[in-house]
């Protein structure tokens, strides 16, 4: 269970998070909606350790993540960023192999290979793709190799940043179905950050709308459409008038 | 009013200390990086390619035309002293002590230095860096000690290879246009050359290796956002391995030949 209580995070005059709280149960997915720029990626990066918050705590199964050895709390994660942050010097089976072949889970090049090139046949590429750099991919491309390197290491939880930005809504439906299906299959717990609510839809367990640095609602998807919440009403429907301000 | 530009040189002053400060709490992490497992050989391997082998040419034809024309210049001097004689003499140790490893570390700074911080300031703002964070991976062990390490090694080998063709440059004028004896300049060559003249340069260019891809990764590392940030870092990467080098290349020459 990911657990954040009362977390607050500042850049510089800019205070971000305001005291954010949020549980995240074993197994679960969930995704945290909100307008650009109300700090869900910042939200993701203090739970990795990636940005440090100014205050409260964030436990990972009752565990701090502020303490203890960092590169095994990191080990139980698999997280796809926004933009795929594939390494452009390194061919796509290495980029999913990353993880395969250095560091506690070393294996065997050859043995690296097989599973990075499983992994890519799970997201639906062919094993020719293997040998390409990222360069030579499209956009969808490089979000499913994103992908394959979030679970080559089949990680407990997983974290997408905005997994359809950018692509076309037939190739962002074939993204959102290749989550739900790996999230279930793997039965990890998922934290999605999107503001794409087909995603939502398709992807979430739970919801929770990040809004003026604080968790304004959260609840099954379900509940979803009905929550009374003036926020999450405003957002889900794209109204230009409302508790959100439109120009931020 | 009166005081403005007063004022602007004491914040540039300050900025300057500070930016220095920074680079030195980030060759301490680096060299504390250095000494902790993982060690990253591939990319070591691969930055010895890029750094060493890739450079070559660029210092190469640098070493060559500065002999050839360091050959010249001493020739017209000399002559005022009726002391031509001297040119193969002061075109090796200006080569090996001075020219070469400055000349190459410049070449290197400008070729390397701005790769290293356009590289990894593109990795930066496209979140590369952060996915090798939760990769498990330390992108000082990764991506700094390598590059680092493989520049210390490699520029001091590429200032050897520059003396070499700096003072066959300077052979080529000196035979060729001013009329020496091909034998006796290099019987010249050798006997005035000393092994400190060699290793003095060759310790130099490990020092400005190590400078160039450090001032490299640390721009990189703290590169701004987007493209303008990008081509700041590696702006700034240029200008300060450049003048890191000078500056190093002073004190090395006082601790070396005034002591």
């Amino acid at each position: 269970m990911i657990e954040l209580a009362n977390v607050h995070k500042a850049f510089g005059a800019n205070h971000v998070l305001r005291g954010v709280t949020l549980s995240v149960p074993r197994g679960e997915s969930m995704v945290i909606i909100g307008g650009s720029g109300t700090g869900k990626s910042v939200l993701l990066k203090c739970i990795l350790g990636l940005v440090t918050p100014d205050s409260g705590q964030i436990r990972v199964d009752g565990r701090n993540v502020a303490e203890g050895d960092h590169d095994a709390f990191l080990a139980r994660f698999g997280m796809l960023f926004q933009g795929a942050a594939l390494f452009d010097s390194l061919s796509v089976w290495q980029n999913v192999a990353f993880r395969l072949l250095r560091g506690a889970r070393k294996r065997p090049r050859a043995e690296a290979r097989e599973i990075a090139i499983e992994k890519l046949r799970r997201v639906g590429l062919k094993p020719e793709v293997a040998e390409l750099y990222p360069a030579e991919l499209s956009g969808g491309m490089q979000k499913r190799v994103g992908l394959a390197r979030a679970i080559a290491a089949e990680p407990e939880i997983i974290f997408f940043d905005e997994p359809t930005t950018g692509l076309d809504p037939i190739m962002a439906g074939v993204i959102n179905e290749l989550i739900r299906e790996i999230v279930v299959e793997m039965g990890a717990t998922a934290v999605t950050i999107t503001h794409d609510m087909s995603s939502v839809r398709a992807i979430a367990d739970d919801v929770a709308m990040l809004h003026d640095g604080v968790i304004q609602w959260t609840g099954p998807v379900g509940r979803m459409d009905a929550s009374g919440d003036p926020y999450v009403d405003q957002f889900i429907h794209g109204r230009a008038t409302g508790p959100i301000e439109a120009v931020r | 009013m009166i005081l403005a530009p007063v004022a602007a040189l004491g914040r540039s002053t300050l900025g300057g200390l500070s930016a220095l400060g920074r680079i030195g709490l980030f060759c301490v992490a680096t060299l504390a990086a250095a000494l902790r497992p993982p060690f990253y050989i591939r990319e070591f391997l691969n930055a010895a390619w890029t750094i060493g082998y890739n450079s070559l040419p660029v210092v190469g034809l640098t070493a060559l035309f500065t002999g050839a024309a360091l050959a010249l210049q001493i020739y017209a001097g000399g002559s005022r002293f009726n002391a031509e004689q001297v040119v193969p003499s002061i075109v090796a140790i200006g080569m090996a002590r001075e020219l070469g490893p400055v000349l190459g570390g410049l070449m290197v700074a400008a070729r390397v230095a701005s790769s290293i911080a356009a590289e990894i300031g593109t990795m930066k703002v496209t979140e590369q860096i952060d996915a090798l964070v939760t990769l498990s991976t330390d992108p000082m062990r990764y991506l700094t000690v390598p590059r680092v390490l493989a520049a210390t090694i490699s520029v001091p080998v590429l200032v050897a290879v520059g003396d070499s063709i700096g003072i066959f440059g300077g052979y080529l004028v000196g035979t060729g246009r001013l009329g020496f004896n091909p034998a006796a300049y290099l019987e010249n060559t050798a006997d005035f050359l000393e092994l400190w003249d060699v290793t003095s340069g060759l310790i130099k260019g490990a020092v400005f290796g190590f400078l160039v891809a450090l001032v490299g990764c640390y721009f990189g590392m703290n590169s701004g956002r987007g493209a303008q940030g990008v081509g700041r870092a590696t702006k700034s990467a240029v200008v300060t391995a450049s003048v890191l080098i000078l500056a190093a290349n002073y004190l090395l020459t006082e601790l070396f030949f005034t002591a």
